[in-house]
């Protein structure tokens, strides 16, 4: 609807319509919401998304499969090693390849530590959305040290490109291990002072708890994953219900609470750090021997026919799935991205709210703009 | 009554809270050794990067200006968005035979995503990453780079 027509009807309803966006900073990046609001209270969010739509997908149709790996890297730019992964695990179960078992943990911890750094992502500016300038600091500071393992490995420090379908593009850097086992010990220290800084602050506490609650049965029918939706109790993790990697093979817990809203959403992301540092201890010690790229022909071409992959990314689950009709392009590639199905509720969790909990609410669902466009 | 010394609970609560994540700041305000913070157009020269570093794409030469691309296409083919172009010329060998050989390895840096598909796929090892990362130019036209040097051949023994 045109935005005059719409202002009109907002008139009759005494509703005040505002743009949020698409440069406002706490939306992190280029994200628009109008905001039909009664006073301060939030009536209606309608989302307008595309601002940075490069067509991933329609991309896809005419690059090789080795090839689709540095799009995925732009999606969800905070968790690129899990979507390469997903695209790469697509292709090696359509080529029914067996990869070796060191490819398997070698994914495994990166996929953690990439999970870990988004997370920190998120701490930081969730705390500077909410007021706090030290968070960002602190959180930044902390990420920092992944990104150093990340391109001491993989040559890259956000955009890694680090999978390839059969494996892995280098071996793990002599190091990998050391490093990994130094930031284990370094954050198992700094994530209290986390908790000390924002979690315990009282003007965060009063802002965040209670805010925007998300009901199970919401979060089930919207289809609200990952951390979002597991504050809500819904046991979502992709992880521990089917599997990938070398998750069959590590213990941890799926962090779940039942209040829902958005201290919970952020309760979520904190221990969710905790259960990735205890994966990766599980597997950095015992790194099996073997080959760390399956060969794999100069033209990888798929046999005719559909296949699907889930993953669990920092956000939520993302599915591949692939049409082949047996030529080395997919035929159609579609991605289920977990930032634009999360999007959905948050017209729903923040009616009712104030303007200024929009800001809390919006950040808690921890959105990355590239991957709700593609 | 109660609700008083709830109130009053409070507000002390709260700013213990406040105290509490001060005391953080406030122990890496006095301990100047802890802040990580690096100082960079001043350390410029001290700076070395990973030797993974993706820089950019660079055609190693030895000494005696000879590099191993063979001017196969490999990289041209594998490359997801056209950075690299490839323009080869015939030249005739010392036993009179023709051969294809590169005339200009084209690589346009400002449309390099640094996939690393070209120097992954090289069958002679042809390509490297450099760990330069300043790479800011006043003119785009500058970012367009012609990798092979000026009167290079190619080492003896590639094929």
């Amino acid at each position: 609807m045109d935005i005059q027509v719409k202002e009109l009807i907002a008139d009759e309803k005494q509703e005040y319509i505002i743009n949020m966006g698409p440069q406002h900073p706490s939306t992190h990046g280029v994200l628009r919401l109008v905001v039909s609001l009664q006073g301060e209270i939030v009536k209606n969010i309608e989302p307008h998304i595309g601002y940075i739509h490069r067509g991933i997908e329609k991309m896809c149709e005419s690059i090789t499969y080795p090839q689709i790996i540095h799009l995925t890297d732009r999606m969800d730019y905070l968790s690129a090693h899990i979507n390469n992964e997903a695209v790469c695990l697509t292709v090696e179960k359509a080529l029914e390849v067996d990869i070796t078992d060191r490819i398997k943990v070698i994914r495994t911890i990166m996929s953690e530590l990439t999970r870990i750094q988004s997370h920190q992502l998120f701490w930081a500016s969730y705390g500077m959305d909410l007021g706090g300038q030290t968070c960002f600091f602190y959180g930044l500071r902390d990420r920092e040290k992944i990104l150093d393992i990340f391109e001491e490995t993989c040559g890259g420090r956000m955009l890694v490109s680090y999978n390839c379908p059969g494996g892995l593009m280098y071996d793990i850097h002599p190091n990998f291990q050391q490093r990994v086992k130094d930031f284990i010990k370094y954050f198992r220290k700094a994530l209290p002072e986390y908790d000390t800084i924002l979690t315990g602050n009282v003007i965060f506490r009063e802002r965040s708890i209670g805010i925007g609650p998300l009901t199970l049965k919401d979060a089930v029918s919207y289809g609200v994953t990952g951390p979002s939706g597991r504050a809500s109790g819904f046991s979502c993790d992709v992880r521990k219900h089917e599997p990938y990697s070398a998750y069959d093979r590590v213990n941890f817990n799926e962090v779940i609470y039942n209040e829902g809203d958005t201290y919970h959403r952020y309760l979520a992301r904190i221990e969710e750090m905790r259960e990735s540092m205890n994966i990766i201890e599980q597997l950095i010690d015992n790194i099996p021997e073997g080959s760390y790229a399956i060969k794999m022909k100069p033209i990888i071409k798929l046999p005719e026919g559909e296949y699907f992959q889930r993953v669990e990314t920092a956000r939520g689950e993302l599915d591949v799935f692939i049409i082949s009709d047996g030529n080395k392009n997919p035929f159609r590639l579609k991605f289920r991205s977990p930032n634009f199905v999360n999007l959905g509720v948050l017209n729903h969790i923040s009616k009712g709210f104030k303007i200024a909990d929009l800001v809390a609410i919006a950040g808690s669902l921890d959105f990355v703009i590239p991957d709700i466009d593609r | 009554m109660r609700s008083i010394i709830e109130y009053l609970r409070e507000i002390v609560l709260g700013i213990w809270s406040l105290l509490k994540g001060m005391k953080v700041t406030s122990t890496y305000f006095f301990s100047p050794g802890k802040i990580v913070t690096q100082k960079y157009p001043e350390n410029r020269k001290s700076l070395v990067m990973l030797e993974r570093f993706k820089g950019e794409v660079v055609m190693p030469h030895n000494e005696k200006n000879e590099h191993k691309c063979t001017g196969c296409g490999i990289c041209e083919i594998n490359c997801p968005n056209g950075t690299i172009e490839i323009i080869s010329k015939v030249i005739i060998t010392e036993d009179g035979k023709k051969k294809k050989a590169i005339d200009k390895h084209i690589y346009r840096l400002g449309m390099c995503t640094f996939c690393a598909l070209c120097v992954k796929t090289c069958p002679s090892n042809a390509l490297a990453f450099s760990q330069k990362f300043e790479h800011a130019v006043f003119n785009r036209a500058l970012l367009n780079k012609i990798l092979n040097k000026p009167g290079s051949q190619l080492m003896k023994g590639v094929e």
